[in-house]
């Protein structure tokens, strides 16, 4: 029987500004996503999915609302947890549009970075990282600056890294739109094999008509405004 | 935890190594200015040792004989030997000209040392490296090795010619001027030596003047000539004491019945560093304050945009839970980093061409421990820049 209760919003809102000139950029934004779950979050530019994001990832606060991870309230009308940063290391996992690893980091050791700041032993943190790559079959290029990596690779040790944690929850920000539709579909295949292998929630922010129908849920927003609505939800179970 | 910092340095390690070397060749300028300072004073302490006196008798309230100029009457040694507690007492002349070898000259501090012998009169060159010490009583010299002279070289001062008969080392004047010895009466005569017109003008203005030339005092016009061509003075008087004397008590002493300054050891060094090379070291004290400030804000400038050049990797390091100490302390670790690799580029630069420089550098190990520090201390400061700006960099950045 697992713990993981995943993630659950409840009446999320971020406004900015104040009085007249006030701009609600989420209002009253409920969500749930259990354990294992693959869900999309998808809304034209400006429809407040960056906002919603980064209010998910703890990088801004919200206004009001509430946000319970692993059954832990993360924020009630105020951050519940002191230490934001340690929130992001060790309960949440990102997945980038571009990869963005660390250049002086070799393949192995920008996935383990994380467990280490988490004060993980070296050599354990590297066997855990070498183990999602394996998973990821990017095992061959473990020792690999990023630069000697293709896209593909890349994107696949960014995964590795966001998972390396076992975070409850993964924000991946349009991780495939750089990629073609054949690799964009293997991104989308192994963050499913990965959400299901380590029962986290992922919350994958698109607007890339090829992966849209890989979705079983779909949370649409627009301006502000999020109306959930089930998927195709076809090709990978 | 793996340092962030090294890796850092690792993967560019060209651009590190290549400022490094830059700041390097800056730290080693600063060290060697350093080296310049303490040079000049070692020169000093190398003059007075070399003097082998205890005490410096000299014009009264003059700072000579090295700081101003100083005239004693030659026979004034006579009445110091006979104060209580000295042992010798000899003559010396300094002057600082310079002294020709064929074609070529040389900047020098010629000394007159008055006859006697080692060890037992003040003002000769302790030690040789080459020859002999001066023997005869004239046209014999004793040179500095960083004269360029050598043994059997004859050289030249005013219209006499000299034999390079020993060859010492270290032995300069404050100013770092090698030293030339040579008998005291030719150096007398040196300071004061004319050309031949010159004393036929002098010898014509001492006969038209009624004063001297009277014809009912026959002979008083070839004594006062003969006065006008001799020189009966000396620079000062270099003494030595007699075990258990006190130099502050004998020097009282001289001072009270003789009229004259006198100086001891202690008090020449104050001379010879809070006076006479004051101005260099203030000079050189303000290049090196320009020095640390330019060092200081290369690094800053360096370390600052190495950082900017990472704003995306550390606002990716922020969102994904790197706390701010660590990134702060990445940038620190470079900016040492780069200052370490500085500093041994610097001393290696500053050891190797000290020798090249043409007055003495004398580079000590506790100038070095100070450098080494100060160059860390500048290190930091100038990396405290580039760690507000990391600090402020928005996690969300990473976002988009």
């Amino acid at each position: 029987m697992s713990s993981r209760k995943g993630i659950r919003i409840e009446g999320l809102s971020k406004r900015y500004g104040q009085g007249d000139t006030a701009v609600f950029a989420l209002k009253d934004v409920n969500m749930q996503v259990a354990p294992g779950e693959v869900v999309g979050l998808i809304g034209p530019s400006g429809s407040g999915k960056s906002t919603l994001l980064k209010c998910l990832g703890a990088v801004i606060d919200p206004t009001a609302g509430r946000m319970v991870l692993d059954d832990e309230v993360i924020y009630d009308e105020g951050w519940k947890v002191r230490d934001l940063s340690a929130l992001r290391r060790d309960k949440i996992g990102f997945v980038f549009q571009a990869p963005y690893l660390i250049p002086f980091l070799d393949a192995t050791d920008n996935v383990a970075l994380l467990s280490m700041l988490a004060g993980v032993p070296n050599a354990e943190a590297r066997a855990k990282a070498l183990e999602l790559l394996t998973a990821l079959d990017v095992q061959h290029r473990a020792h690999a600056m990023p630069s000697a990596l293709s896209g593909g690779e890349q994107q696949r040790v960014s995964i590795a890294r966001g998972l390396v944690n076992r975070p409850p929850v993964i924000l991946a920000d349009e991780p495939t739109a750089p990629l073609d539709s054949v690799r964009a579909m293997a991104v989308i295949r192994i963050l499913n094999d990965m959400a299901k292998r380590f029962e986290a929630a992922i919350i994958v922010v698109t607007h890339d008509e090829k992966i849209i129908p890989t979705f079983k849920r779909i949370y649409h927003i627009r301006d502000g405004v999020t109306h959930e609505e089930l998927g195709e939800g076809r090709g990978f179970d | 935890m793996i340092s962030l910092a090294g890796r850092d340095i690792l993967h560019s390690w060209g651009k590190f190594v290549f400022t490094g070397i830059g700041l390097g060749l800056l730290i080693g300028v600063t060290l060697v200015m350093a080296g310049v300072y303490r040079g000049m004073v070692d020169d000093g302490k190398a003059l007075l040792d070399n003097s082998g006196a205890d005490l410096w008798v000299v014009q009264k309230d003059t700072l000579g004989p090295y700081a101003e100029p100083s005239s004693l009457n030659d026979d004034a040694y006579r009445a110091i030997l006979s104060m209580p507690g000295v042992a010798q007492a000899a003559n010396v002349t300094y002057l600082n000209m310079q002294v020709r070898k064929g074609d070529r000259d040389v900047r020098t501090m010629v000394v007159g040392i008055a006859p006697g012998s080692l060890g037992v009169t003040p003002g000769w060159p302790p030690y040789l490296v080459a020859g002999r010490q001066i023997t005869r009583a004239h046209y014999e010299a004793v040179a500095d090795i960083a004269s360029g002279f050598k043994l059997g070289d004859r050289l030249a001062i005013r219209r006499n010619h000299y034999t390079v008969v020993g060859l010492t080392r270290r032995m300069v004047s404050s100013s770092g001027d090698p030293m030339v010895f040579i008998p005291l009466k030719d150096a007398q005569e040196a300071q004061f030596l004319k050309d031949n017109d010159a004393i036929w003008q002098s010898r014509r203005r001492s006969e038209a003047n009624p004063a001297f030339n009277r014809p009912a005092v026959p002979g008083l016009l070839d004594a006062v000539i003969a006065s006008q061509s001799t020189n009966a003075f000396v620079n000062g008087v270099l003494v030595t004491l007699k075990p258990g004397h006190a130099p502050e008590e004998v020097a009282e002493s001289i001072r009270r019945w003789r009229r004259l300054t006198v100086y001891t050891r202690v008090q020449m060094e104050d001379i010879l560093i809070s006076k006479l090379i004051a101005t260099s070291a203030r000079q050189i004290g303000m290049f090196l304050a320009i020095l640390a400030v330019v060092s200081a804000t290369i690094v800053a400038f360096i370390i600052y945009s190495l950082t900017m050049d990472k704003i995306r990797e550390i606002a990716v390091l922020k969102l994904i839970g790197t706390r701010n100490r660590t990134i702060a302390g990445m940038i620190m670790q470079q900016a040492l980093a780069l200052g370490v690799i500085g500093f041994v580029v610097g001393k290696i630069t500053a050891t190797f061409s000290a020798p090249i420089f043409p007055k003495y550098v004398l580079l000590t190990p506790m100038d070095s421990i100070v450098g080494f520090f100060a160059v860390l201390v500048i290190c930091v400061l100038a990396s405290l820049v580039a760690i507000r700006m990391a600090l402020k960099v928005d996690p969300a950045e990473a976002i988009g």
